[in-house]
């Protein structure tokens, strides 16, 4: 049987939240004591406790609805210059300890294979809280709200026979952290992260067709609250986005050839995503992901020297936007949250780094703060934050306007970059031709290939911050064991020239 | 660390269903404890361990289901487990069609692989140390992983089901690269860890980075290929995720047309989660006892995997292949065989190509039109010109876009053995047994830099 429960009025709960904060940074810190104590000589401490909520429905009914909840401890140390990590869902303190002492086995086996020295370079010694955004706790709204929401924004997509599947879903998530090291560093975060999407797919005759909004890849999500989804206008867009998936099925194939393209701002952020975000990466350039995310075309001989783009096009990471995925206090090696820029005005200037990486790059450089892990159970790595192309001063009415011959890409259906991340291929969900600066017939099957440098050299035209907005990503891998991160990508508009488009 | 600080997965299954008040109740425990030393530039860069334990219960009330998961175990939190799930299900309405929880099953328990099981990270560091050491001393460097895991999975549910099993993958994985970029793959995957030969692996990486020098430019168009069993799998895993499961046939959105053809003759692909050659798992995540399922025999689509709903659907019996609930994607094929041919070795299958390309390995491989199953990707780490029957020179990377399909019916010989690949680490338990392949046309769409 159940052990008898302890009382659960608010006050109850409130002194129980405080037994547990306090609970838990006498955990980590017994981590760290271990640690030290088996012949760390560093060591840090992540408690990290998730809890997340997803509701779904298809075809008029409750397709999944699920409340998860994690929590654990990771100890990462040095020993002898090299790195261990050990992590536990069990959070008794002899666990905490184990898993320190597991992690110093771990790096002395690391040693033994290790020649250079792991040099942090400045101590991060940082010590305070943050708090993300959130005006209306997601959790307060009720199951029952949620779901009428979504059901009635799914239902406003069954609007024609051709409709096989329809879809809406939402999700929220609010995270803890804890983190303290040897250097002296003691951080809290939390933040919310909420978000919605609407799907539906159009089938006729052995082809199939699929709009997503707001963007694709399940939903659009930002650190914040119920506010996210109470203003995105899902219930609205549902029967244009059902219409143009079923006008899909009867449009034209988008003809190949090289011409200009147009791309809406959620696929500039996915663009952005892959041929910038992923390729500065420091540790990728070093070849610390080669076997499996690979490397990068962005070498440090080419830093201040490589003409990445076109002078509209201006780069930054920066982890400090309010209500983004990518925003937080202090990354997860306590390095303060920051704004650097990777390409400014087209020349390529900026790294996302480590403490360990940014020193191999300059010795005594302090990261620029882009650490970050999937959860309790792995380690830190770089990871981007919100990786932003600054605004420029043009309309996606100006850019149509002024073209003579293109096409109007927008939501991304399929991506593929290579492991330099140099030749790119992205299909969309729906295009446009553009002909005498007027949009003109529905293209399907649209997508557009080149190499980095090249494509974005050939930009010359950006939306104005108007048509700015900040995209959430949800699915970006990378590491061995895989994680999944969570990033910010702010993008308006954009138009190319000479791209290859229609590949078949 | 020490697992038996973990409390037992059964134990904690039995507490939550003699405690849910819950009409129906369903248990899915695992505890996993998985390792991986992974290396960079011929050296340890990062090392890791995770003991992680999981628990999810899936209460179904007046036929409205609620779905919640916790990883700790203590009574407290699978109290608010069991009552969170029960939340979930009563803002809800009533499901009509929603298939019952299966009763007792007899499967077969597949026991901890010791080697696996016992991995310490000296042993992991070991075999690192070899296969640097294969790389440095062709002037070339390693970058890899080697990773070892176990995971116990417990499934039970009041209607008397209670089964378990333990699986185990163990992995080698290298690249050995030159500095100029050139690169190599070699790779082995294996329910034990002591199967694992770090010395051959590392030779074939480092074999094919020193043969990668001064690579040609090809241009686009459709060549012969010879492709090898890792990038074989990687098409297969994604065949697998768009096509395969009934409900993707049922919702039009998949190649698969069971009773038409899909591919040409040489082609069989079927799955079998019992099969030990593969990664095997006697039961799915709804506690069915998994069944062999032939899905493409002869080129002819045949058959789909089930789940429970979609079974139901259907008006037959599940094969075994459903995911956690709650679960949107439907059944899924995760042991994957596709049958080899009569060559006796990849070599053999470069014979009567004039000019064609070896591709040794695939890199981020996406789905352009699932209804046609045509995929886009690059090559990698080891793409060679075939040269009347002989590989002669190294090429620049490609990007494919093709109906994989298609470029399957154009088969004209494959590899009599098979080899195990598994596309991630131990982070998804999926994996393929498939033989190297000939293919008469396979259509390339750009090269990379």
């Amino acid at each position: 049987m159940w052990r008898p429960k302890n009382g659960r009025g608010r006050a109850a709960r409130e002194r129980q939240k405080e037994r547990k904060e306090i609970a838990i940074r006498e955990l980590a810190l017994r981590a760290i004591d271990g640690a030290r104590s088996a012949g760390a000589a560093y060591a840090d401490a992540r408690w990290v406790e998730t809890r997340r909520q997803e509701l779904s429905v298809k075809q008029g009914r409750v397709d999944g609805l699920e409340e998860d909840s994690t929590a654990g401890l990771g100890v990462r140390v040095l020993v002898d210059g090299a790195w261990g990590f050990a992590a536990s869902s069990d959070l008794s303190g002899e666990s905490a300890e184990r898993a320190a002492r597991a992690a110093v086995e771990i790096a002395r086996a690391s040693a033994r294979v290790h020649r250079v020295p792991v040099d942090l370079g400045p101590a991060a010694a940082s010590r305070g809280r943050y708090r993300g955004q959130c005006e209306v706790d997601p959790f307060e709204v009720s199951i029952e709200d949620k779901l009428e929401l979504l059901l009635q924004a799914e239902g406003a997509l069954q609007r024609e026979a051709d409709i096989r599947v329809s879809t809406a879903s939402t999700e929220c998530t609010h995270w803890k952290k804890v983190f303290v090291s040897t250097e002296g560093a003691d951080i809290e975060q939390e933040a919310w992260e909420t978000g919605a999407g609407i799907e539906c797919v159009a089938v006729r005759d052995a082809e199939m067709e699929k709009r997503s909004f707001p963007n694709s890849f399940g939903r659009q999500v930002a650190q914040g609250g119920w506010e996210v989804v109470r203003d995105m206008g899902l219930v609205e867009s549902a029967p244009g986005l059902a219409d143009e998936a079923c006008a899909l099925l009867r449009a034209d194939q988008c003809p190949s050839g090289i011409t200009t393209i147009i791309l809406d701002a959620s696929q500039v952020a996915l663009q952005v995503h892959e041929s910038c975000g992923h390729p500065t990466e420091l540790d990728r350039v070093y070849g610390m992901e080669a076997a499996y995310a690979g490397t990068s075309f962005m070498t440090p001989d080419l830093l201040g020297r490589l003409r990445y783009g076109s002078d509209l096009v201006t780069i930054v990471a920066d982890a400090t936007v309010p209500g983004a995925l990518g925003t937080f206090g202090w990354d997860d090696e306590g390095v303060p949250a920051q704004r650097v820029k990777l390409v400014d005005r087209g020349l390529f200037t900026g790294y996302l780094t480590s403490r360990e990486t940014a020193t191999q790059l300059a010795p005594g450089t302090a990261s620029m703060g882009s650490m970050r892990a999937d959860g309790w159970g792995r380690i830190p790595l770089i990871r981007m934050t919100n990786i932003n192309l600054e605004p420029g001063t043009s309309s996606l009415d100006e850019m149509i306007g002024t073209t003579d011959d293109g096409i109007f890409l927008t939501t991304n259906r399929s991506w593929s970059i290579d492991d330099r991340r140099l030749n790119f291929q992205f299909g969309t969900e729906l295009a446009y031709e553009v002909k005498g600066g007027k949009l003109g017939r529905m293209l399907r099957n649209a997508n557009y290939a080149g190499i980095t440098p090249e494509f974005w050299n050939s930009c010359d035209a950006i939306g104005d911050a108007d048509e700015w907005r900040m995209w959430g990503l949800i699915n970006c891998g990378k590491g061995q064991p895989g994680q999944t991160m969570r990033v910010g990508h702010g993008a308006s508009p954009a138009r190319f020239r000479n791209v290859q488009v229609g590949i078949r | 660390m020490s697992s038996e600080t973990i409390v037992a997965p059964e134990d904690a299954a039995r507490r939550v269903l003699e405690n849910s008040d819950a009409a129906a109740t369903e248990v899915l425990v695992s505890q996993e404890k998985g390792s991986l030393t992974r290396f960079a530039n011929s050296e340890i860069h990062q090392n890791v361990t995770t003991e992680a334990v999981f628990l999810r219960v899936r209460v179904v009330e007046d036929s409205r289901v609620g779905v919640a998961s916790t990883n700790q175990l203590d009574d407290d939190s699978l109290r608010e487990a069991v009552a969170r799930a029960r939340g979930v299900a009563r803002a809800q309405e009533a499901q009509a069609d929603l298939p019952p929880m299966p009763g007792p099953a007899e499967v077969a328990s597949t026991p901890l692989v010791a080697s696996t099981a016992g991995s310490t990270p000296e042993a992991r560091a070991e075999m690192v140390r070899v296969m640097c050491a294969e790389a440095d001393a062709a002037g070339v460097r390693g970058f890899g992983a080697v990773s070892a895991a176990t995971t116990d999975y417990v499934m039970a549910n009041s209607t008397g089901l209670m089964v378990s099993t333990a699986r185990c993958v163990a992995t080698a994985k290298m690249v050995a690269m030159a500095a100029d970029g050139a690169s190599g793959y070699g790779a082995r995957c294996s329910q034990a860890v002591d199967d694992l030969d770090a010395r051959s692996i590392a030779a074939e990486a480092t074999d094919r980075a020193v043969r990668y020098r001064d690579p040609m430019t090809l241009d686009a168009g459709a060549y012969p290929v010879v492709f090898e069993e890792e990038a074989i799998g990687e098409l297969l895993e994604y065949l697998a995720y768009i096509g395969f499961g009934a409900l993707a046939v049922e919702e039009g959105r998949t190649f698969t047309r069971p009773g038409e053809r899909v591919s040409g003759p040489a082609i069989n692909i079927w799955d079998d989660g019992l099969d030990p050659a593969g990664l095997p798992m006697s039961f799915d995540f709804e506690g069915v006892p998994r069944r062999r399922v032939d899905l493409v025999r002869e080129g002819m689509a045949v058959g789909v995997v089930h789940d429970l709903a979609t079974a139901a659907r259907a008006g037959v019996e599940s094969t075994g292949h459903g995911l956690p609930a709650p679960n949107a994607y439907g059944p899924m094929a995760m042991n994957l065989f596709l049958g080899g041919g009569s060559a006796a070795t990849t070599e053999e299958l470069c014979a009567g190509i004039e000019r064609g390309i070896w591709v040794t390995r695939l890199w981020y491989v996406n789905v352009v039109d699932p209804t046609h199953s045509v995929l886009t990707g690059m090559t990698r780490d080891g793409t060679f010109l075939i040269e009347n029957g002989r590989v002669t020179r190294p090429v620049k990377n490609m990007r494919f876009t093709q109906s994989i399909m298609d470029a399957f019916a154009t088969c004209s010989d494959a590899t009599r053995d098979t080899k195990l690949v598994s596309g991630t680490d131990y982070d998804f338990i999926a994996a393929y047994r498939v033989p190297a392949m000939r293919m008469d046309a396979f259509n390339f769409t750009s090269a990379t830099r």
